[in-house]
């Protein structure tokens, strides 16, 4: 009996199958294997594209890293005639930018995050999710046609003249305001992104466990005490993932930007006047590229760009996963 | 006198409104900018605008056939690069996607997700501009299919996923090799749920205009040669409306609601594709 069993596992499969040749398996074992290496094949595409990107960028960006090296950074003439390129008046406008959007947007998505999973009645949870999401929806060029012709003289004639009599004396808010200006592109930006923060801050949130909850309501807690001492806390490192997510969003948005922030390669403090962003410089000036050192310091912003989101990207993920292990967070925003 | 327990429930109330208020304002900008599409856009909406190309600067009237003809043919070529690739990747990450090489492509994919979309359309200008000589539709739908590729890919793996175990089970056990349990079960069963993410990030694409920008370029002709540089909704869209003309600006809210209805469709397509296979969820 025990002799049996022993043969059945050790030579039994095959004998399995009465009347097939004796390499039917090893086929189906090799068709498996051509499936196996088909998908993995198809799946190194992407780390393949990210490694080509960066390379391409690396070595189109080769002969200004050699000419500016790290001033590049920090100079701020833009001369195409005399072949001198300094990147500082966008890098500058592209974190200023970002930044403003983030001090809009992120209130605005917790408050959507926040109210979605702690206090809507449930019935109203999907529709205004999906409302939120529709926002991501939006091609950014139609968020730039708004921001142009609505966004812009809604902030002249409203935003602009209270702003400027109560903190006109700070130098945020100097000089006149022509409508193309770092204000118009923060505000197209925050709107872009809330819908991304929010998404991912609603997954981290549900992700909390219930117990969290209902143990600072036994203790006596309020329900915003709740959400703010119990909730909150808990899912602190998502959160921080999610804002960083949208500021990665926030960092290389193009199209949008460059059609409210005015395009200008100055450094100014105030939100009044125009700037620049990387993208909006590559968008702007790329095809206008004449010469080669011109369009390897286009390569060079690029670069810099890609490096950046990529780094802030990474770090979002790994806080998101730390919460929401594993899932896909945020996937399902449009 | 106040007491700190009445305190506390005010505070409470107060946090509430506020969070209630944000939620509002973060949902506002989506009504005015529906709400302006709708009220600027539909009036330029007729027959002509849809079959005839743009007449020259500064003259009334023509459409913008040659874009929505041209979206239709770069996003077409971005699907037959794009989606089996990003499906392939997929059904790996969720079949086979549990080890070191499954954790590096989600995260890539997920990196991916987020990169600036413009730092693809250099990459591709390198690689199918540059070397050809002359900007193309085929290079600005190999962009938008780079785009593509990781959205597709993590919402197919989702998919797949939700596939339950038994079913695979049940076809191993009936003596299916793995590849026909994952084609002719598993995937077969997941279909709806991909197919749906597959519309979701057409959706995406198609309304993307940075990588075209120096990819297809844009076209004021009708073209439908993929060598050529050809016109796209978003181009036209983007070109008109920093132009200095009103009739582009009117052309240009036309155009605008027109891809905004498209991606639109596309989208609660898709959302409702989903609603009816997974609602029970």
């Amino acid at each position: 009996m025990t002799a049996d069993v022993v043969r059945a596992t050790t030579a039994g499969a095959p004998e399995l199958l009465p009347g097939a040749p004796r390499d039917s398996l090893l086929l189906r074992n090799r068709a498996d294997a051509v499936y196996r290496w088909t998908l993995t094949a198809l799946a190194l595409a992407l780390p393949l594209l990210l490694v080509t990107i960066l390379l391409e960028l690396t070595l189109g960006a080769g002969p200004s890293l050699e000419r500016f090296g790290w001033k590049f950074l920090v100079t701020s003439v833009w001369d195409p005639v005399a072949e001198v390129y300094g990147a500082a008046p966008m890098i500058f406008g592209t974190l200023a930018s970002s930044f403003l959007a983030l001090l809009i947007a992120v209130p605005l998505a917790l408050g959507v995050a926040i109210f979605l999973t702690e206090f809507a009645p449930r019935w109203m949870r999907q529709p205004v999710a999906f409302l939120v999401e529709l926002l991501a929806a939006i091609p950014s060029v139609v968020y730039g046609l708004w921001g142009i012709f609505v966004l812009i003289p809604f902030l002249r004639n409203v935003v602009v003249p209270p702003l400027r009599a109560a903190l006109g004396w700070t130098p945020f808010f100097e000089g006149v305001f022509y409508g193309n200006s770092m204000l118009a592109g923060g505000v197209i930006l925050a709107i872009m992104i809330v819908p991304y923060i929010a998404a991912v801050s609603r997954e981290v949130l549900l992700a909390v466990p219930g117990a969290q909850r209902e143990a600072a309501l036994g203790l006596g807690a309020t329900r915003w005490e709740a959400v703010w001492t119990a909730v909150l806390p808990y899912g602190r490192a998502g959160v921080i993932g999610a804002v960083m997510l949208g500021l990665g969003r926030a960092l290389g948005e193009t199209m949008a930007v460059t059609m409210v922030i005015g395009n200008r390669h100055d450094i100014s403090l105030s939100l009044l006047e125009p700037g620049f962003t990387m993208a909006a410089a590559i968008a702007n000036e790329f095809s206008e590229a004449t010469t080669d050192l011109y369009l390897s310091a286009l390569f060079e912003v690029g670069l810099i760009l890609f490096v950046v989101t990529v780094v802030v990207n990474a770090l979002a993920r790994l806080l998101v996963w730390r919460v929401a292990r594993g899932a896909a967070v945020g996937s399902k925003a449009l | 006198m106040i007491g700190p327990r009445v305190r506390r429930r005010i505070g409470s109330a107060l946090m509430t409104g506020v969070v209630v208020t944000l939620c509002i304002l973060a949902v506002l900008p989506l009504l005015f900018i529906f709400g302006d599409l709708v009220a600027k856009g539909a009036s330029s909406i007729d027959w002509h605008f849809f079959t005839r190309s743009p007449v020259p600067a500064g003259e009334t009237g023509g459409g913008v056939a040659n874009a929505i003809v041209g979206t239709g043919v770069i996003v077409g070529l971005a699907c037959l690069v794009g989606l089996p690739i990003g499906i392939g990747a997929g059904v790996f990450l969720a079949e086979y996607g549990s080890g070191r090489l499954g954790w590096l492509v989600r995260f890539v994919a997920d990196v991916m997700n987020g990169t600036p979309s413009i730092v693809i359309g250099i990459f591709v200008w390198t690689w199918l501009v540059k070397p050809l000589g002359h900007f193309s539709a085929m290079a600005g739908g190999f962009a938008l299919a780079a785009l593509m590729i990781p959205m597709i890919a993590r919402t197919t793996e989702e998919m797949v996923r939700l596939v339950p175990h038994s079913l695979r089970e049940a076809a191993l056990a009936l003596g299916y090799p793995r590849w026909r349990t994952s084609l002719t079960v598993v995937v077969r069963t997941a279909l709806t749920g991909i197919v749906t993410g597959c519309l979701v990030g057409i959706a995406r694409v198609a309304g993307e205009t940075a990588p075209l920008l120096f990819t297809a370029l844009g076209n004021l002709n009708f073209s439908t040669n993929v060598l050529q540089p050809m016109q796209a909704l978003p181009l036209q869209i983007y070109v008109y409306a920093t132009g200095p003309f009103d009739e582009w600006h009117r052309l240009a809210w036309a155009a605008a609601l027109v891809l905004m209805g498209l991606v639109l469709t596309l989208a609660i397509l898709a959302r409702w594709a989903t609603r009816q296979r997974y609602g029970a969820r």
